[in-house]
């Protein structure tokens, strides 16, 4: 029988990283048992959630070591508890943690660890896919525990009632695992929905020029309502917006109702992070831009004037 | 300060990706240093001119690799090793951090740098795994970097912000792009790189044997996914706004 873990981030209150619902969610279809691991403080009080998602047993540390190092002590509870218990499968979210938790995890274990994984077709199946989504890529994997990275948004987390037995672990960590330390925290501050959440985003790229020029998608924005901006890694990456606001590859994975692509080409790196949004509108000054592609309508010319117009008309339709 | 900074030669990202098989094409296709190792090269220069010491380009891939290596010299790194090995043609991240780690034990290190992840495979985990093969830390997604008492203080990213992390050296480190602004190789630089040391190196040379880089993962299946097809485009004669905003109101939006 499969035996599927799903490694899942915790906030010190208690809740659980969205990934981790929908890879249980997942774990529930491929049979077998499903259990979690959750380390750091709020473990604990996670359980319920988890349990309450699919997993049958939680193995459950609150200890502040998880969270007050990077990554080290992580792979080695992570280890030491696979050794114990055999499990076949672990599966982990793609974000920053737990990436190089999994690839530390992998050179313990020596097994076989696919990252960007997209959707599981068996316990030693898995799919990605490649070339911004263009080309869907199956992998079959050896070994045990295959190690799997899964991308936000892959599975639609769905609850099933169940309820998870809190399992005390016996690990040891060693003091080489103390090393990387946290000493402080910065949440940059945003308003307005969450991108992960909001029902229409609109992202700026190069295409706008100027930092300045963001205000004109923040003005949209709040014209339309319950609406949220984001960015490319080109206009992160210059220091116009902050990282947080980044879609694509490397930051967020979004799947809005509406996405407004401003000054956006449509690099690889980007396509990859929204080509989930049920609607795309691109505004584009080169008619040649790859957005077009993917666009349902598209806009060649200016966006510093079409954006102010686009608000004027909203404001008016709104009253 | 010995300063290792790893460095992959890939396909240039702005050509159309070829195939071979289930495999990226590699050999017969223009290739350049991947963009996000220039930050790597960069931050590893940059940590040279203010605190002394020496930086190493380490890299594996096919013989024409040798040309991102070489791209590195010149920007000034000081030396180059490239592991090339028929065995390694089909290499994972696991075999490439096994293969990476046994290349840079040789010597004494203080700090390697990786970018975070290729531009071609974007796997994103090798440097954690050869942190791991290594034995020493990793402070991946570094968006700052200062030098700190026998370490390093690094502002890594996160989903919401950042964290300050400080870590003892030796460690591995992942620049993210933007962490800096990397230099162009002068004519000076590009001859001088011409005279620097360039290790090659097998599988053999480090004492590696075919079964340790055995690959555990295997393709079985590429297909074209559903492709979302072009809407309309039109250009703007001044009606675009309007047609945007009845584009909302038609998706419920607004």
């Amino acid at each position: 029988m499969t035996k599927t873990w799903v490694f899942a981030e915790v906030s010190p209150d208690g809740k659980v990283e969205a990934g981790a619902l929908e890879l249980l969610t997942k774990a529930r279809s491929l049979g077998g048992e499903v259990e979690a691991v959750a380390l750091g403080p709020g473990a604990t009080e996670a359980a319920a959630q988890l349990g309450e998602y699919g997993a049958s047993a939680v193995h459950a540390s609150d200890d502040s070591v998880y969270t007050d190092y990077v990554a080290q002590p992580a792979a080695e509870a992570l280890h030491q508890l696979s050794r114990q218990r055999s499990p076949d499968l672990i599966l982990f979210s793609m974000t920053y943690d737990s990436r190089d938790i999994a690839g530390r995890l992998s050179a313990k274990t020596g097994s076989t660890l696919m990252s960007n994984v997209t959707d599981i077709l068996s316990p030693d199946r898995a799919r990605t896919a490649v070339f911004g989504g263009a080309t869907l890529v199956d992998v079959e994997l050896e070994g045990s525990p295959k190690l799997l990275l899964v991308r936000p948004k892959s599975f639609v987390p769905e609850p099933s009632g169940g309820q998870a037995q809190i399992v005390p672990m016996d690990v040891q960590i060693s003091d080489d695992a103390k090393k990387a330390k946290r000493v402080e925290r910065h949440e940059e501050e945003a308003s307005g929905p969450k991108l992960e959440d909001a029902p229409v985003i609109i992202a700026g790229g190069r295409g706008l020029q100027d930092a300045e020029n963001f205000k004109l998608l923040d003005e949209l924005a709040s014209a339309i309502g319950n609406a949220a901006v984001g960015a490319t890694r080109a206009v992160v990456d210059a220091g116009w917006v902050p990282y947080s606001m980044q879609i694509g590859q490397t930051g967020k994975t979004v799947k809005p109702g509406v996405y407004i692509a401003v000054g956006i080409s449509g690099a690889t790196q980007h396509i990859v992070g929204m080509k989930g949004a049920k609607r795309i509108v691109a505004i584009n000054k080169d008619e040649d831009a790859p957005i077009f592609q993917i666009a349902d309508l598209g806009i060649v010319g200016d966006a510093l004037k079409i954006l102010p117009q686009v608000t004027e008309e909203i404001k008016a339709r709104k009253g | 300060m010995n300063i290792v900074v790893c460095v992959k030669h890939i396909p240039d990202p702005n050509l159309p990706p070829q195939m071979d098989g289930h495999r990226l094409k590699r050999e017969g296709v223009q290739g350049v240093l991947d963009p996000g190792d220039e930050f790597g090269v960069e931050a590893g220069l940059q940590l040279k001119e203010t605190h002394g010491g020496e930086v190493t380009l380490v890299s594996m891939g096919p013989a024409a690799a040798i040309e991102a290596v070489r791209k590195g010299l010149s920007m000034g790194a000081d030396k180059g090793v490239l592991v090339s090995d028929e065995a390694l043609q089909e290499a994972d991240a696991l075999v490439t951090a096994r293969v990476l780690a046994a290349a840079i034990a040789r010597h004494p290190f203080d700090l390697v740098i990786a970018g975070v992840e290729s531009t071609d495979g974007y796997t994103g985990t090798m440097p954690s795994t050869l942190a791991e093969f290594l034995g020493v830390p990793q402070v991946t997604f570094a968006k700052h970097l200062e030098p700190a008492a026998d370490g390093i203080r690094v502002q890594r990213q996160t989903a919401e912000g950042y964290h300050v992390v400080e870590c003892p050296f030796p460690a591995v480190i992942t620049v993210t792009a933007g962490v800096n602004e990397p230099r162009y190789a002068s004519f000076k630089g590009i001859m001088s790189a011409k005279k620097k040391p360039l290790e090659q190196l097998s599988l053999a040379d480090l004492g590696i044997g075919s079964d340790d880089v055995a690959r555990k993962q295997q393709v079985i299946e590429l297909a074209p996914a559903d492709q979302r097809k072009a809407g309309e485009v039109i250009q703007d004669d001044g009606s675009g706004a309007q047609r945007i905003s009845e584009f909302l109101v038609d998706a419920k939006v607004i």
